[in-house]
């Protein structure tokens, strides 16, 4: 049998097959149009508002690094990961969104280096997944880095 | 201003890695700062407590895990969890009980027994919880977040490793004359960059340790402290603890984003020193010395701008220039910092406020910052706390 899909936390992104594409979701407020990323759906965070309705919003997949580092040792549960297996770090992102222009982390693609990011660089948001065993395969969104021109770097 | 209260005692237990219960560090703690106030456990009105997530339930109680260590004597008993912010705000609550004349006396206690590796979150599967989605789905620590500061001061400031790296050699060259300091040696350049990189572009010293430790302040009314014998008491004259406000333009851990269109908002840590300003009728120009949270070397030049000792984008300059070192203008973390002590978090602002005590007393040894009457302490953890207070003499 295929291990089931799951996001890795419910609520954060669009699943599989959603007509808008893979996208982070957060909430605005009803009443005053403030954008909450993680969803906000019971209080506005806005002290001059008292709204508690929210709208699903898809937000904008493109953004640029506000910084980045990485993770060299393993971090403690919850974050899941198979402890048999030989700890690979991964780069970690913090983005600017284009339009919203709210900062948002997020792990970048397997296989990229700090030594190839820059403060400023574009990227964009790709579907990703964070955990992989015999039962389950956990999702997750990825930064991707759009790379120069391969040599013009 | 609202009003001053005098400390008449300060002491701490050494920071390390003992193995024993926190109970034990906070009553050596406060048995010292009692001797040090030249007062006896009955003269103590209130307990005031700064709360352990990671001691069981004697932690959440820990005002009344300390008074009934003391021995029960029927005080006012209160405890107060805030993050790192707690032990500023068991001083800010023994400040309010003294300057509403509720008692005269205030003994608070901070103390820790720290768990080995990164600080991780509770159990269980709790979504609704920012701090568990962060280690949840990006395994973010709180180096991570300090190597993000740190790189972003790099982009846009043009501060280098090497520049973090001083700030760990000033900061243990100050610990090294400490003898409550768990690492009280200098330390050079060269080790920190030969030590393993944790979080690009932040390596193992640049990063400060989780350690044991306690720190106690008898707190009293300035008319208390006139009778006892006291003419020229140090004097707390400010506590700011307020929460940040909206929109947030920190990425603030343990969250993952930042408010929308929170840039150019003020930094909460430049709100947090503005209040604690305010309220003591004092500014930067006024400050001989600091005691900032040092949980990162590179965060170190993030309160120096904070605190308005230097102009935004300018801390690495302070730092190259000398100023903040023992024997320069301004010297910050002259007990050595976080760097030195390693975070004990109930603890660690009480420690900060005990060495500005021995700072504004002249008790200070090799580590002296000459002739200072005023300073200010800053820190800043998890969930929007912070705090900063300004001590005078
Ligand atoms: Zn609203």
């Amino acid at each position: 049998m295929a291990p089931t899909r799951t996001p890795a936390v419910a609520g954060l992104f669009t699943e599989d097959g959603d007509p808008r594409g893979f996208r982070l979701l957060g909430t605005r407020c009803a009443a005053c149009g403030a954008l909450f990323f993680p969803r906000e759906d019971d209080f506005c965070r806005d002290p001059g508002c008292t709204s508690t309705e929210f709208i699903e919003v898809a937000l904008s997949p493109r953004g640029r690094i506000w910084s980045y580092t990485d993770c060299r040792y393993p971090p403690p549960p919850p974050y899941p990961r198979d402890q048999d297996r030989e700890w690979e770090p991964y780069a970690l992102l913090a983005v600017e969104l284009k339009e919203e222009r709210i900062v948002v982390m997020g792990q970048a693609v397997p296989g990229v280096r700090t030594e190839e990011l820059e403060v400023g660089m574009p990227v964009e948001l790709v579907p990703g997944v964070l955990h992989e065993d015999a039962d389950r395969v956990l999702t997750t969104w990825h930064w991707q880095p759009e790379r120069a021109t391969e040599g013009t770097r | 201003m609202t009003g001053e209260i005098a400390v008449l005692g300060a002491a701490m237990h050494p920071w390390g890695k003992w193995g024993q219960s926190f109970v034990r560090y906070g009553v050596a703690a406060a048995r010292s700062a009692l001797a040090d106030a030249g007062l006896a456990w009955d003269a103590v009105q209130s307990v005031v407590g700064a709360g352990s997530v990671r001691c069981g339930y004697p932690g959440y109680v820990a005002g009344s895990t300390f008074a009934r260590a003391m021995g029960l004597n029927a005080t006012r008993v209160t405890t107060v969890y805030a993050a790192c912010a707690s032990g500023s705000q068991a001083i800010a609550a023994a400040r309010d009980q003294i300057l509403a004349g509720d008692c005269e006396v205030a003994l608070v206690i901070g103390a820790e027994s720290a768990p080995k590796g990164f600080f991780a979150p509770n159990a269980g599967e709790r979504p609704d919880d920012p701090d568990w989605v962060r280690f949840r789905l990006l395994g973010a620590t709180n180096p991570a977040y300090f190597a993000l500061y740190a790189r972003r001061r790099m982009a846009l400031y043009g501060d280098t490793v090497d520049d973090f790296a001083q700030v760990k050699v000033k900061n243990a060259a100050a610990g090294a004359q400490n003898p409550n300091a768990r690492y009280p040696k200098a330390v050079d350049a060269s080790e920190v960059a030969a030590s393993a990189v944790v979080a690009d572009p932040l390596r193992l010293l640049d990063i400060c340790a989780t350690s044991d430790g306690a720190a106690a302040l008898v707190l009293t009314s300035l008319d208390f402290a006139r009778r006892h014998g006291a003419d020229k008491p140090v004097r707390i004259r400010a506590v700011s603890t307020r929460t940040p406000a909206y929109p947030r333009s920190d990425l603030d851990f343990p969250d993952i984003a930042t408010d929308a269109d929170g840039a150019g908002a003020t930094a909460f840590r430049a709100q947090l020193a503005q209040a604690a300003y305010e309220q003591a009728g004092l500014g930067p120009d006024d400050v001989d010395t600091a005691e900032v949270y040092d949980l990162s070397t590179a965060l170190e030049l993030d309160w120096y701008e904070a605190l308005g000792l230097a102009a935004e984008g300018e801390g690495a300059k302070l730092l190259r220039a000398g100023d903040t070192a023992l024997g320069g203008r301004i010297p910050v973390n002259p007990s050595g910092g976080l760097a030195s002590f390693g975070e004990a978090v109930p603890a660690q602002a009480i420690a900060q406020v005990c060495e500005l005590t021995w700072q504004l007393r002249g008790q200070a040894g090799g580590r002296q910052v000459p002739g200072a009457r005023t300073g200010i302490t800053a820190n800043q953890g998890l969930f929007g706390h912070g705090s900063s207070v300004v001590a005078v003499r």
